[in-house]
């Protein structure tokens, strides 16, 4: 199979969830069901045979050229698919996991009246993904990234009846459009910068490190702009906010669009335009990095404090996306795709093991109301112990093998941000083992009839249990690194230097620290007082509370006097704070429009006064 | 005695501005109506000064075109206005101000 | 001295038609020949496409150009009001309003603005502004015995006529500043003070009927009152006309004065782009939002008209013929719907639509969606290429007024949209069979994506355009 199939891998789900969303009442729910897993089964069949022939063909990216799309003067964009090691990956990650998902979601949305809708969202949001990653050029890639995005809002928002899902919809959408609006702008800069979206092209007019261009101070405000294009979808500091609320939605939802996919976008972006951000100068170094440090480290504390298990997981989340920053923002862009992986196995495992718990215990998802959930659930068990020991970096499951590489580079490049990495490991280890503790140990205060799930999530759950545990082997050194194998083409030699076995032996030790710290301060199903810290941790830092201080009541003290007469009632106070400002400046348009003839007619002459007044000023 | 074109130049800025304010000021819609003709006819007075300052036609060509089109408002804002006065019984502006916000 | 009418055959086929169904309406007493009437100036209208898209290029004298924007934006017009008879059709017959007026009306008002757009003269643009607006008044005001669609009638007019008196103005200044009304005398004339205040007041007036910031007050409480396949019809038309002449007027004709006009014509696109989108949010009422949507979208167009280059002219003629479809369409959805007698206009009264009918809720996901400029949709191509234009022509801070605008914009569309799929549906809200609606509801949504996957076609199409520019 060569690149000619690469179209297929996104028609087929695309079909999937034409099928399900014209004629999902008709099929049934078996029918639906069947359709949709098997529309993704299918994209991830041929994906793995185009993948496979991949290596034949030498690195070399393949275009596949649908039709021409838009052109301006010498611009030219088409709808193009485009073959590589990146895409192939990212391919293989979004229809297998996807895969998997979609068949865990055959038992646990079967009680679901919306079933159908549902694995249509779920269906379409797959082929966008494909759409996304296989993209050859800025515009495409810009299409599946608006419509991931749409997905995205649909599913978080898709028991819309409950207030809290239409609220959390609602701020996901907002805070996207302020990464979209950067990312537009960053498209817009790119082409007027290089005259081409094509990413052939811009590799080939910046590779070797930009030439003429390297540091250009309009390259370097691209590469801004779609780093902040990127934060947004990727849930980092300091547009985060929107992915914990984002657990509103059904969790195998969060587990592939909102773990293990659709989050992991920014990440893509950036390895997508690798040259370009190399040839930005410093913006890697000085922006990337810290940002993906910091980011990781605030959001791993936060989580130490979560009582809501899927939120403990979304700040897990936004954590390990840092760690995927980090280590682009220090050159390991194999590290960071490496990690991109085993993290889709193992978050999508967390998740749906978590929804395993909720499942069992009709939507139970609280910490403290949980426990002794082993004897009972041992499959869900295993599968959260495997998940959060490989988070937390334990050998010789995936997340070490990944996160040991991140480090190696990390230490090869910042000692600083190293050592904000080692530190995170330990709280993740830490924040893991104590999920793990809290849910799974000690007594049990859960009525005695919670069993594991069914079989159609007991199998997707056992699937990726193992490959969680042995699917870091696909970038470890001694099985020839395969992925690496893969990728160097994409992003040179970074990352691809054995560690030393002293840096080995410290990140291990590191993670076991935090596991064994975790273990003992939780023993026993017990809650340290992290006293005043705690407090801190627990109030996510208070960056929240600081938009509240620092933008949502300036915005309303603006607003109030922009619109003091307009009625403040029924503005939603979870809305971020631009979006209230925007709001209130609508009213405050609002009041212009008083219905009065002579008024308008008066608007109009103003108008002209005012065109009266530029000429003879000018 | 001959008057220089720039009067007749002032006299149509006076009147096109009468008019303007009038649509400002007046409430009933007829006399607002009338505003507008004022406009138009000073528009009117403006053309034909401009042709006899360029000694070309057009500007007076203008003039009946205009002369028309103002004919044509008349009749369809009557109606509207004959209309809306059957029903409401009343012609001030202000007070047909349902569409609004 | 002889004059070769047949550049004019298709203004002539369109205004025969008017006159005909005109006529035809005071000796036709049964529905059923009203049909046929409405079948005879809807096949009139495709004849004078035809007679369009055949016509090449040629002068009429020198009031009158028959090149590349006439034609393109006279095509764009023509469809328009077959999408207005086709959203007509079955509304009227349902709310008692079917008399063969409207058609004739409608059939003018195409005649006027296929003359705006194709006008080599001032005085000459003035009288087919007249010729679209008036049937326009009265289209309005179409629902005679609604106390709403009297006021927007009443309030289209007064305003309407006092901003063509303020271009008339301008035309006046113009002529004693060139002696001359013709775009030819213009086009070298220097740029005296007289002349740029006439040229201000022309492009107030033309602003007024795009309804561009600030002089597009009207137009919410216009398209709230009045009917709504007169909306829908009406608020894509004017724009056509009133654009198309915009862009005669400034990039073709006046080039050399670019300095001059442009942050002019940016700035009125920059606030009409803010001012529209953030109106629009709080709108409760649909037909209010739209028209809020529709005055953004005059920013939008704007954009490529102060841009000044080829790109932008040709952009803005893509727009066009873009928002046409989107727009007929996003207005159409509303002529299915009915609330307890009177029209559903309000936001809350598309919930449920999904489930009754998922055909027509699809359509109306999809305007939406390309109003507010996802991809691939017309709308996301259009100000795709309209951003770029802006780029091009050294008008960065307007592409990103543009970017940011869009982007807030999608806050309530989407909240439409999304209504039409949250139940369960209004009570009171009712939903009517329209089977020529349908038609034309189709064909709206079907170009709407045509434009936006495959854009090559109408691409090239509008970028025949380009070439007019010196």
């Amino acid at each position: 199979m060569d690149a000619r199939a690469v179209p297929w891998i996104v028609a087929l789900p695309l079909a999937g969830a034409v099928a399900n969303g014209l004629w999902g009442g008709r099929l049934g729910r078996r029918g639906v069901s069947l359709v949709a897993c098997l529309a993704v089964l299918a994209a991830f069949l041929v994906s793995a045979g185009a993948a496979r022939d991949l290596a034949a063909a030498g690195p070399s990216p393949q275009v596949v050229r649908l039709f021409d799309w838009v052109a301006v003067g010498e611009f030219r964009a088409s709808a193009a698919l485009q073959w590589d090691p990146l895409s192939a990956l990212l391919a293989l990650v979004v229809t297998g996991v996807g895969f998997l998902i979609h068949v865990y979601s055959v038992g646990y949305m079967a009680d679901d009246p919306d079933y159908s809708r549902y694995f249509t969202y779920l269906n379409l949001f797959v082929a966008s993904m494909l759409v996304l990653v296989l993209g050859a050029n800025l515009l495409v890639l810009f299409v599946g990234w608006e419509l991931v995005g749409l997905c995205s809002y649909l599913l978080i928002g898709f028991w819309f009846e409950r207030p809290a899902a239409a609220a959390a919809g609602r701020k996901a959408f907002v805070v996207n459009r302020l990464g979209d609006a950067a990312f537009v702008l960053g498209i817009l800069s790119v082409w007027a910068l290089l005259g081409t979206l094509e990413f052939r092209e811009i590799w080939r007019l910046l590779g070797d490190g930009g030439g003429a261009l390297r540091g250009h101070p309009g390259l370097v405000a691209a590469s801004l702009l779609l780093f902040a294009g990127a934060t947004g979808k990727s849930a980092q500091l300091p547009l985060y906010v929107w992915l914990p609320d984002a657990m509103e939605g059904p969790t195998p939802v969060s587990a592939l669009i909102h773990a293990a996919t659709m989050v992991t976008a920014g990440v893509f972006l950036v390895g997508r335009l690798w040259p370009l951000f190399e040839a930005a100068g410093p913006v890697l170094g000085a922006v990337v990095a810290p940002v993906g440090a910091a980011t990781a480290l605030f959001a791993a504390t936060v989580a130490v404090t979560q009582y809501d298990l899927k939120r403990v997981l979304a700040y897990s989340t936004i954590s390990q996306l840092g760690y995927m920053f980090l280590a682009l923002g220090v050159g390991g862009g194999g590290a960071a795709f490496f990690h991109l992986t085993t993290h889709a196995f193992f978050k999508a495992l967390l998740f749906l093991a978590a929804g395993s718990v909720m499942h069992a215990l009709h939507g139970q998802i609280d910490l403290r109301h949980l426990g002794g959930l082993r004897r009972y659930m041992p499959l869900t068990f295993l599968g959260f112990v495997v998940g959060a020991l490989s988070l937390a970096g334990i050998p010789p499951l995936s997340g070490f093998w990944s996160k040991e590489e991140i480090l190696h580079a990390a230490r090869a490049h910042a000692v600083g941000v190293w050592a904000v990495a080692l530190v995170t490991s330990f709280v993740t280890a830490y924040y893991a083992t104590r999920a793990a503790v809290l849910a799974f140990f000690g007594e049990a205060h859960q009525p005695a009839h919670a069993h594991d799930p069914p079989p159609a999530m007991a199998w997707p759950m056992a699937g990726l249990v193992v490959l969680s545990a042995v699917g870091g082997f696909v970038g470890a050194g001694w099985a020839a690194a395969p992925l690496h194998a893969l990728l160097q083409p994409v992003f040179g030699e970074h990352g691809k230097a054995a560690a030393g076995s002293g840096e080995v032996v410290l990140a291990v030790s590191v993670a076991v620290a935090g596991v064994l710290a975790g273990w003992w301060a939780h023993r026993g199903r017990r809650e340290p007082d992290l006293g005043p810290v705690g407090r801190v941790l627990a109030a996510g830092w208070g960056v929240e509370a600081l938009y509240d201080r620092a933008l949502v009541r300036p915005a309303k003290a603006f607003s109030r006097l922009l619109a003091e007469r307009v009625d403040a009632g029924g503005i939603d106070r979870t809305a971020s704070a631009l979006a209230e400002a925007v709001v209130r400046a609508a009213s405050a348009v609002r009041t212009w429009q008083t219905g009065n003839v002579r008024q308008y007619a008066a608007g109009v002459l103003a108008g002209a006064v005012v065109l009266f007044a530029y000429w003879v000023l000018r | 005695m001959t008057v220089p074109a720039s009067a007749y130049l002032l006299l149509s800025a006076a009147l096109f501005t009468l008019g303007t304010v009038g649509v400002l000021v007046r409430r009933t819609a007829l006399i607002l109506f009338m505003s507008i003709e004022l406009m138009l006819n000073a528009v009117n007075l403006a053309f034909v000064t401009l042709s006899r300052v360029h000694a070309n036609l057009d500007g007076q060509l203008a003039v009946f075109f205009v002369l028309v089109v103002a004919a044509v408002e008349v009749v369809v804002g009557l109606s509207i206005l004959v209309h809306i006065f059957r029903s409401r019984d009343t012609v001030d502006v202000d007070e047909v101000d349902l569409l609004r916000g | 001295m002889t004059v070769d009418l047949r550049p004019l055959a298709p203004e002539v086929v369109v205004a025969a038609a008017a006159l005909l169904a005109l006529l035809a309406d005071v000796f036709t007493r049964t529905s059923r020949a009203r049909a046929v009437w409405w079948l005879v100036a809807l096949v009139a209208l495709g004849w004078a496409a035809g007679a369009v898209w055949t016509a090449g290029e040629g002068a009429f004298g020198v009031l009158y150009a028959r090149d590349g924007l006439a034609n393109a934006l006279q095509l764009v017009g023509l469809a328009v009001a077959a999408g207005g008879m086709l959203l007509a059709r079955d509304y009227l017959a349902r709310v008692g309003l079917d008399r063969g007026e409207y058609y004739a009306l409608v059939l003018l008002s195409t005649v006027g603005a296929m003359l705006m757009v194709a006008s080599q003269d001032l005085l000459f643009l003035f009288v087919a502004l007249e010729t679209l607006s008036v049937p326009l008044y009265v289209l309005a005001g179409f629902a005679r015995d609604s106390h709403r669609s009297q006021e927007a009638s009443l309030k289209y007019f007064l305003l309407g006529s006092f901003a063509s008196a303020l271009l008339l103005y301008g035309v006046a200044l113009v002529y004693g500043a060139t002696g001359s009304t013709g775009l030819a005398r213009l086009a070298g004339a220097e740029g005296s003070f007289p002349l740029l205040v006439g040229l201000g007041l022309v492009v107030v007036g033309l602003g007024f009927k795009a309804a561009v910031v600030p002089f597009h007050a009207w137009a919410p409480d216009v398209y709230e009152g009045a009917p709504v396949p007169a909306v829908a019809f009406m608020s894509v038309l004017a724009k056509v006309g009133a654009v198309g002449a915009l862009v005669r007027l400034l990039p073709l004709t006046l080039p050399h004065l670019l300095p001059a006009w442009q942050p002019l014509l940016a700035a009125l696109s920059a606030a009409t782009m803010v001012v529209g989108n953030l109106a629009a949010l709080r709108q409760t009422n649909l037909k209010r939002m739209l028209a809020y949507s529709s005055v953004s979208h005059a920013g939008y167009l704007l954009v490529g008209v102060a841009a000044g280059n080829g790109t932008g002219v040709w952009s803005a003629v893509y727009y066009l013929a873009a928002y046409a479809a989107m727009n007929l369409g996003a207005f159409g959805v509303l002529t299915f719907l009915e609330r307890a007698g009177v029209e559903a206009d309000e936001v809350e009264d598309l919930r449920g639509l999904a489930d009754r009918s998922p055909a027509l809720a699809a359509a109306f996901a999809v305007f939406m969606a390309s109003l507010t400029g996802l991809p691939p949709t017309a709308g996301f191509v259009g100000k795709f290429y309209l951003f770029m234009a802006a780029l091009q022509g050294g008008l960065l801070w307007l592409a990103v007024v543009g970017v940011i605008t869009s982007v807030v914009s999608v806050a309530y569309y989407l909240r439409a949209a999304y209504a039409a799929y949250l139940g369960p549906g209004r009570a009171g809200v009712r939903l009517h069979p329209g089977p020529w609606a349908g038609v034309g509801l189709g064909v709206s949504a079907a170009a709407t994506l045509l434009f936006g996957v495959l854009p090559g076609p109408l691409t090239t199409w509008a970028q025949r355009v380009a070439a007019l520019l010196r």
